[in-house]
């Protein structure tokens, strides 16, 4: 039970189809044999009755003449005595197995089987069926036979009462065995049986299939969802069937559901990057301040003791030493800690113009091929500065990124309330999983550069209140600044 | 069988009268009488072209194996060329028919058995008599079924059924009614049931059948009957044989004039000189045909008046 339980539909529904055509088809079947039987039986009766009406009267004459002789052969008339030959189906409403003349004392006045059932012999005492025969009260006016079967009895008794005058002479006995029914009733079960074979031969197949047809949208469905788990599927793999029933009504659902949570999983990564992103930057913060106030001590000491202290050349070089190092840091520290409280014009076009002009350079030097697109018209509330600082970050990190021989796209354009920067390149592309660290500081370290400029430009996004996104596929690796544009400049950029 | 289907689609047109497929079964026999009649119709043509010439009746019953049309016909055929006259074969079911016909003066011949001759003599004349292996005798059987093993005469079928050929037959009626009248035993007290079946062959297929457990039949007819269908014979027994007794004889009735008895009589015994005569006696298992006298009969004669005096006063 618990097996065809958890048998699968694909398997269940053609399975209950089949039964079901097989129940119908044995159904059928059934209800045909039985009927058809049942005519047999009927016919036999009708085609008896017919004979032994003839016979009864034929034979009135013999009984009354007591022509024992003339009565046997009118019995024997019919046909001859049931033979082998008789047994054969076809041949069943010919011949009688017995047929005997009861006399009024319903002893046997004649028959045709006088071996079995001789003259004078108490039928009932031979065959203890013929009790019931001889009980049987007949209705002289009738024309036609009196039918004695009962159910024990392995025969069918006809008596019909030979009659003269009102007064009746005898009673003609035939009696059919029930067992002859039974080789028409193989044969006609055989028959029902092929005839059913072949209908099934047909059907089985079809209903196989069209199971089948049901089934499968389930068993995909079913094989979706079990493949949802901790990664989830690509809903283009699944194959669900596009359709308006309930079946297709959940593929679609589910399909949907796949979407959603795909969509929810992303927002909770960059949540999470953004977060850690932004807990850099605080600790960054941080450390740069509590640097900068000794680093300035520092630097402010040693240039007090050049410009007042003694001339000892080995302490001039170790100071200029220390003083180089002190710079570097605080250079360190001054990109760590990314100001965007500078004061800067708005942003025109000819800013992002320069943005060409200072990176031409570059461009020339590493042979890198530059498409230029610049949409802006206007002035735009955004600080010059911070804009051409982002822009020329990215664009320094493509020619370094697209390499010799390379091409750079540079497009800045805007919309209704964002500005838009997008840079891309062809030269390598970045790795999947490099992706989630690429704006962290040293993430991406760089053969030359101090790996601190995809960080800064992040900064400046985030402080800007915007968005940057990195698609990265081989030949195309492309950065997409997004910017809100402030309703009014001096507001916005100042947190 | 297959002669049934011959007769069947012979009947077949007959069928366009109107009766049920049913009843065509039960209108069979007339359709045969008919179908025999239609036979018959050429030579009653050959009559009505010919009208001074009267066909010869003869009259058969069953003391031969009447009921093969074919071969009476063609008997009745060779007859009609040897006596150059037609033929006709009258046949009915019962012996008593015949001779009331021959005293109607309805036939001019009939081959009767020796009982009705002994009885009817002095209107009949002794014509010819058949030769039944190379004598005019032949005997009564006693037959029983072939199962039947115990009885040994007559005498032990007490209470058993009977069956008789025709009252008017010597062996299959007054020879056992003789024996038994003769140890003084009324025979209808004898056996708890007789019955007729009018025909020779017929006793012999009751028995066969086990409808009666005893019969009385014509040697000759067993014996021609146990070369063409030995297996009926072999389900009965023969008891007892008779003594021998004058052979069934053709006898001419009053209708017939001496010189119709004469030609009759010398065509008879010409048979087995003829290749075709000598056929049909083959067919009859008959040697031949003998002049014959009374005197053949004369035990017969003696039984039946042995009889008649017994039934009239029994003891």
């Amino acid at each position: 039970m618990r097996l065809i339980k958890d048998l699968s539909l694909r398997y269940k529904i053609p399975l209950r189809v089949m039964v079901l055509v097989i129940g119908t088809a044995l159904a059928v079947t059934a209800s045909l044999v039985f009927h058809e039987m049942d005519e047999l039986r009927r016919n036999l009766i009708a085609n008896a009755d017919n004979m032994g009406g003839i016979l009864a009267k034929t034979l009135v004459a013999p009984m009354m003449h007591d022509d024992v002789w003339r009565a046997y052969e009118i019995l024997s008339t019919p046909s001859p005595a049931l033979g082998q030959s008789d047994l054969l189906p076809g041949k069943l409403e010919r011949g009688a197995e017995v047929m005997l003349i009861l006399d009024r004392k319903q002893q046997v006045y004649v028959s045709r089987q006088p071996a079995d059932y001789p003259m004078f012999s108490d039928p009932a005492q031979i065959n203890p069926e013929y009790l019931a025969v001889q009980r049987t009260q007949l209705n002289l006016n009738s024309s036609h036979a009196t039918v004695v079967e009962s159910p024990d009895s392995k025969h069918l008794f006809l008596l019909t009462p030979i009659v003269s005058d009102g007064e009746l002479l005898g009673t003609l006995v035939m009696s059919y065995s029930k067992a002859l029914f039974l080789p028409r009733f193989y044969n006609l079960a055989q028959r029902a049986a092929l005839v059913t074979l072949m209908v099934l031969a047909v059907l089985l197949p079809i209903s196989w299939y069209w199971g089948q047809r049901t089934a499968v949208p389930l068993v995909k469905l079913a094989d979706a969802m079990g493949k949802t788990g901790a990664r989830l599927p690509d809903p283009q793999e699944l194959a669900l069937e596009e359709s308006g029933d309930e079946i297709g009504r959940l593929g679609s659902a589910f399909k949907r559901m796949l979407a959603e949570l795909e969509e929810k999983a992303n927002l909770e990564q960059q949540m999470v990057l953004a977060d850690r992103l932004a807990a850099i930057g605080r600790l960054a913060a941080g450390v740069a301040h509590e640097i900068n106030n000794p680093l300035g001590g520092m630097l402010n000491a040693i240039n007090t003791y050049q410009r007042h202290g003694d001339n000892d050349p080995m302490v001039k070089v170790t100071l200029s030493l220390l003083e180089r190092g002190l710079l570097q840091i605080k250079d360190t520290v001054a990109a760590l800690l990314v100001e965007v409280k500078v004061q800067s014009h708005p942003l025109e076009r000819q800013d992002i113009e320069d943005v060409r002009t200072l990176v031409q350079p570059n461009l020339t030097d590493n042979g890198v091929a530059l498409v230029w697109e610049n949409d802006v018209l206007g002035p735009l509330p955004l600080p010059s500065t911070l804009i051409r600082q982002i822009m020329i970050n990215l664009l320094l990190n493509a020619v370094h990124a697209s390499g010799k021989g390379g091409q750079v796209c540079c497009h800045a354009y805007r919309s209704s309330s964002n500005f838009f920067i997008e840079v891309k390149n062809n030269g390598n592309y970045i790795p999947q999983e490099k992706l989630p660290y690429l704006f962290e500081p040293f993430a991406y370290m760089s053969t030359n550069g101090h790996g601190l400029g995809l960080w800064v430009t992040y900064q400046v996004v985030q402080q800007l209140g915007g968005e940057i996104s990195v698609a990265s596929e081989p030949d195309n690796t492309c950065f997409t600044v997004q910017l809100p544009l402030p309703e009014t400049y001096g507001h916005s950029h100042t947190t | 069988m297959t002669l049934k289907r011959i007769i069947d689609l012979l009947c077949r047109p007959l069928s366009l009268w109107p009766c049920a497929a049913a009843r065509a079964r039960a209108t069979r026999p007339y359709a045969i009488c008919l179908l025999l009649s239609l036979w018959l119709y050429p030579a009653a043509l050959i009559a009505a072209e010919q009208p001074d010439v009267r066909p010869i009746r003869i009259g058969l019953t069953a003391v031969f194996l009447d009921d093969q049309v074919a071969f009476t016909n063609w008997w009745r055929d060779y007859l009609e060329r040897r006596l150059g006259r037609p033929v006709k074969f009258v046949q009915r079911s019962s012996y008593r028919e015949i001779i009331d016909m021959l005293r109607q003066e309805k036939l001019e011949f009939a081959w009767l058995c020796g009982y009705p001759y002994v009885q009817h003599r002095t209107r009949m004349r002794l014509t010819a008599v058949p030769l039944f292996r190379g004598k005019p005798l032949y005997q009564s059987y006693l037959i029983v079924p072939a199962a039947d093993t115990q009885t040994r005469s007559l005498f032990d079928l007490r209470g058993k059924i009977f069956a008789y050929s025709d009252p008017d037959s010597n062996s299959g009626y007054l020879y056992p009614q003789y024996l038994l009248l003769q140890q003084g035993v009324q025979p209808a007290d004898f056996f708890v049931k007789s019955f007729f079946t009018w025909s020779h062959r017929k006793v012999v297929e009751a028995v066969a059948v086990g409808l009666a457990q005893g019969g009385a039949v014509d040697s000759y007819v067993w014996e021609t009957l146990a070369r063409t269908y030995p297996d009926l014979t072999a389900k009965t027994r023969v008891v007892n044989k008779s003594p021998e007794f004058g052979h069934p004889p053709f006898i001419a009735g009053t209708a017939a004039t001496e010189q119709e008895v004469a030609i009759m009589r010398q065509t008879l015994l010409a048979m087995a000189a003829d290749v075709e005569g000598a056929r049909l006696l083959l067919r009859l298992n008959l040697d031949g045909f003998v002049r014959g006298d009374d005197s053949l009969f004369a035990p017969i004669s003696r039984m039946a008046q042995l009889v008649e005096k017994k039934r009239n006063a029994p003891d």
